[in-house]
């Protein structure tokens, strides 16, 4: 007769000496565990509750201008930085993690409209409606040493002087040409006090612009007559050019997908397109209830984040149709810009009221170093939160998201308009015709032609 | 020369084939992939199509990941008796056993007689490393099976119908004469739950911290053990029994349950054990010439079942659920078995007698590797304070009591509404002039609560409820006449046709 039993001696699985770690052995039989789906769904509300308790999404404010903030921009090379120009022509560069100024460029006569600092980051480069284009040198040793300098002025490496207002400015990624736009769009080098190109099309004020990350040749524009237009810096036309039915505010490319852009349009939606193919958008993003002021993309490409001139910042899904997180604060006014950090971890908007904020790209997160246990303990939940979201219980607690009352009172509002709409233009086709009434893809709707 | 002196090789020696490894692998991965994958082709959807194939690949790769860590890297191996020969493993005795295996198993072979104090019935932590035992003449004890040591004693002086563990060691459950009690690990009366009465069998649902308690009335009550509120009957949402099924052809002596939720055994007056597959509510098998006053599964499946003095162990070797004889022991010739338990995470049957309790080897009951995450036989204190929190934050509410827990996050199947039935309306309209009834009028006062009136408005009242349920049952009487006269027309041969009155075109 062949005989074995269990037998478990207690050194092989107990620890040898008190400063080892506790011996932890698996056994991953589904048999063990008979109600592993109940245990996992009580997990995943708990987890969605404990995300809502923890989000506290607005870290700071930074003030120090004196007027409504027009623009901002990011330093490429230093993360903890960031510029913001205002209406009465104060530029300021500010340390993020003190929120305080670190040095200021006056000389602006008149309102900031663009701001953008070169590749390398040692160059700020602004334009406002006093029709001056100045570039600036950015002090290396005060960013690095943010604590001691504070308020400095400096002054402007040039000023370039032009002939009407200049609306925006965008530097080339990796080259040295910066273009702006005003009543056309020009491409100029740091030296030269002339710029080196000029592109027209139409007579229409151009009013943003925005340099391809991948391509650095390739520049979108928006324009006043409700129109995209892409440009090849080496061809000498313009190559693109696509109307829409109302005015896109701001473009910003996708870093990750660089053919891809979204724009951010006045009636409140912001639409995706792919440069190739500018006849439908990709996916409209529909969230905002008033115009959408201005666009920036994460660097992970994945997501990106709009503020708008109802008085919210909203993050996106790339792909998706609707926001996944609104961020919004009573004495924050209308947001004219917003920008994703460089480490997509924060956002910083720069609204009316004068002040820069900083809020948390993921509302619940947990800033600073976790250790690895934490960490997997934080990637569990949100797994097990994500296995079980479209359940009723969990979809009603990771949904909720408090709105202020206009908000919601314009949305129920825009809500009400869509569905009568809709709901009229069914009817309609209903009662004609099969085939003789077609409804344009919501893709397509927006968008009136395309000219080459 | 060299692939002569192989193949000239013993059969005994050649590895398995590739073939041979792949089918073992794939019973394993079947077994962690949990049922089918989704039917992703009649999705139109093209983006969540793409989601959740990217999700369900990786449920493929974490099931080939499991099945591969189960094949190779489980620390202890499973116990087995393989009888040689002419021998059959049930005539195997347990001295026998005890002989060849080592000693500290060979420990786990003993009686303990303890004559006075009645029948004697146990119960096991999860981990099987703690033990209560209560004898029928009030002696309740919690022992330390690795070591062997007695936690704790007492005599509670009073009749002890049964007892069970709490989620963990430090607390259990008795149930006494009158009322069932819940005490410390020191000893120390915490509860005494008086709503429940005289109470005959307890019952511990560790994952809902549920203690649920049945009366000789029949009746059963569900006590929440962290907030000490009482649930209720049956399931907790419902007072009637889910299932009712008529097993045996008198009472039932002993009912036992598979663990991996599928299969229950019974047995009745009549000789004969039964199997039945609780999917589809029928029997799988009838064991004859067994009669079982206790009945317990293993963790591997094994069925022990236990009269007078003798206990019989049942497996079933083919995997088909066909249970045979596999090994048998009789204690001393007039102790009666009370309670049969397998130990979890050992392979060791405890029996709970009229004189004591006995322990067996049973090789290959139970399950040789645990978790430490489920249950831990080595635990420290430190660790059970740590899975009594993480436990309880992950108590599960009494609606998750259900036949087929793994329905939980799955869709619900789209019921197409049928039409009522008559005796349904019917129910419904006597339903709803009922609660119209129940409504309580206004009393009018200076002088216009007039009875006549009163009997009026209530009369309105009332028709006004079934007027609904009138109104559908002419749509349907007319409905019916529209098809009755249609059927009507097509039926009358063609020579008639000029003799039925033709109705004027609308």
């Amino acid at each position: 007769m062949k005989v074995k039993v269990i037998s478990r001696s207690t050194d092989e699985f107990t620890r040898e000496r008190s400063q080892d770690l506790q011996r932890v052995f698996r056994n991953f039989d589904p048999k063990l565990r008979p109600q592993e789906k109940a245990v996992e769904y009580v997990r995943a509300l708990n987890a969605a509750k404990l995300e809502k308790i923890f989000a506290r999404p607005f870290i700071g404010a930074m003030d120090g201008h004196i007027d409504a903030i027009s623009c901002m921009a990011k330093n490429p090379n230093f993360l903890k930085g960031i510029f913001s120009g205002s209406m009465d022509g104060d530029i300021r560069l500010w340390d993020i993690a003190s929120r305080k100024t670190v040095c200021q460029f006056p000389g602006h006569q008149g309102a900031v409209r663009g701001l953008t600092a070169s590749t390398d980051g040692s160059t700020l480069i602004s334009c406002g409606t006093d029709c001056t284009v100045r570039i600036w040198s950015v002090p290396v040793a005060a960013t690095l040493e943010s604590d001691h300098a504070s308020n400095k002025p400096i002054e402007a490496n040039a000023v370039y002087v032009g002939k009407n207002a200049y609306w925006a400015v965008d530097h080339q990624w990796g080259g040295d040409l910066f273009a702006t736009t005003g009543a056309r769009v020009e491409i100029w080098n740091h030296n030269r006090s002339q710029p080196v190109n000029t592109f027209e099309w139409g007579t229409d004020t151009v009013i943003s612009v925005r340099f391809n990350p991948g391509e650095p040749n390739l520049l979108a524009t928006s324009a006043s007559d409700r129109s995209i237009a892409l440009y090849d810096l080496r061809m000498s036309t313009p190559a693109r050019k696509l109307i829409m039915q109302t005015r896109t505010n701001s473009i910003a490319w996708n870093p990750m997908e660089p053919l891809n852009f979204t724009a951010a349009n006045e009636d409140c939606s912001c639409y995706s397109y792919d440069a190739r193919k500018l006849d439908e958008a990709k996916c409209v993003h529909k969230d905002h209830v008033s115009a959408v002021m201005d666009i920036d993309y994460s660097p992970t490409g994945r997501e990106f984040v709009t503020g708008s001139y109802d008085r919210t910042v909203r993050i996106f899904p790339y792909n998706g149709g609707h926001s996944r997180e609104i961020y919004h604060t009573k004495r924050m006014q209308r947001v004219f810009c917003v920008k994703f950090s460089s480490d997509a971890s924060y956002i910083i908007s720069g609204s009316d009221d004068t002040n820069l904020r900083l809020w948390k790209a993921k509302a619940s997160e947990q800033m600073g170093v976790l250790l690895p246990r934490e960490q997997k303990k934080h990637e569990y939940q949100e797994a097990v939160k994500n296995r079980y979201k479209h359940l009723p219980e969990v979809k009603r607690i990771v949904r909720h998201r408090h709105l202020p009352r206009p908000i919601y009172k314009a949305k129920e509002l825009r809500r009400t308009v869509i569905d009568a709409e809709k709901k009229k233009e069914e009817r309609r086709k209903a009662h004609s015709t099969p085939g003789s009434i077609v409804t344009e893809s919501v893709r397509k709707r927006r968008i009136i032609r395309e000219v080459e | 020369m060299g692939l002569e002196e192989e193949t000239g090789g013993s059969a005994k020696d050649v590895p398995p084939t590739e073939q041979e490894l792949s089918a073992e692998f794939d019973t394993t991965l079947q077994k962690y992939l949990r049922g089918e994958g989704a039917d992703l082709e009649a999705l139109k959807d093209k983006k969540l199509k793409g989601q959740l194939t990217v999700r369900e690949k990786l449920y493929g790769n974490s099931a080939k990941a499991a099945a591969k860590f189960e094949k190779w890297l489980m620390p202890s191996e499973g116990g087995y008796l393989e009888a040689e020969g002419i021998e059959k493993t049930w005539r195997i005795k347990q001295d026998q056993i005890t002989r060849e295996v080592d000693i500290l198993s060979s420990r786990n072979q003993y009686d303990i007689v303890l004559k006075d104090l009645g029948p004697y019935t146990l119960d096991f932590t999860p981990s099987g490393r703690y033990m209560a035992t209560a004898g029928r003449k009030g002696h309740v004890a919690i022992v330390d099976m690795k070591s062997m040591e007695l936690i704790r004693e007492m005599q509670v002086k009073e009749t002890v119908r049964d007892i069970v563990f709490l989620h963990n060691e430090t607390f259990f459950a008795v149930a006494q004469k009158k009322y069932p009690y819940i005490y410390n690990r020191d000893g120390i009366e915490l509860h005494c739950l008086k709503e429940h009465g005289a109470v005959s069998r307890l019952q511990f649902l560790k994952n809902h911290f549920l203690l649920a308690t049945v009366n000789k009335f029949g009746q059963l009550r569900y006590q929440d053990v962290t907030t000490g509120g009482t649930v209720s009957m049956w399931k907790p949402t419902s007072a009637a029994p889910l299932v009712k099924m008529l097993c045996h052809h008198g009472p039932i002596s002993a009912l036992a349950f598979h663990p991996n939720g599928q299969l229950m055994a019974t047995c009745g007056r009549e000789k004969k054990i039964k199997i039945w597959d609780l999917r589809k509510f029928e029997v799988v098998q009838t064991i004859p010439g067994h009669h079982a006053k206790t009945l317990d599964f293993s963790q591997k499946g094994l069925l022990a079942a236990g009269t007078g003095s003798y206990a019989q162990v049942l497996g079933d070797f083919s995997g088909s659920q066909n249970y045979s004889r596999y090994m048998g022991h009789s204690i001393a010739k007039g102790y009666q078995i009370g309670k049969v338990s397998f130990r979890p995470y050992e392979d060791v049957l405890v029996m709970g007698h009229s004189m004591g309790w006995s322990s067996i080897l049973i090789p290959g009951s139970g399950e040789p590797n645990f978790d430490t995450w489920v249950a831990n036989p080595f635990e420290t204190s430190k660790q059970r304070r740590e899975k009594e929190i993480h436990t309880l934050l992950d108590k599960l509410p009494p609606e998750t009591i259900m036949l087929d827990p793994s329905k939980i996050g799955t869709v619900r199947p789209y019921k197409k509404r049928e039409k009522p039935t008559k005796e349904e309306m019917e129910a419904e309209k006597e339903a709803a002039v009922e609660a119209v009834k129940d409504i309580a009028l206004k009393k009018k006062t200076k002088g216009r609560n007039k009875t006549s009136k009163r009997v009026m408005k209530r009369k309105v009242l009332i028709d006004k409820a079934k007027k609904p349920f009138i109104e559908k049952e002419m749509q349907e009487a007319g409905k019916l006449a529209g098809k009755r006269k249609l059927g009507e027309e097509t039926e009358l041969p063609a020579s008639l046709k000029r003799f039925v009155r033709k109705k004027a075109a609308v």
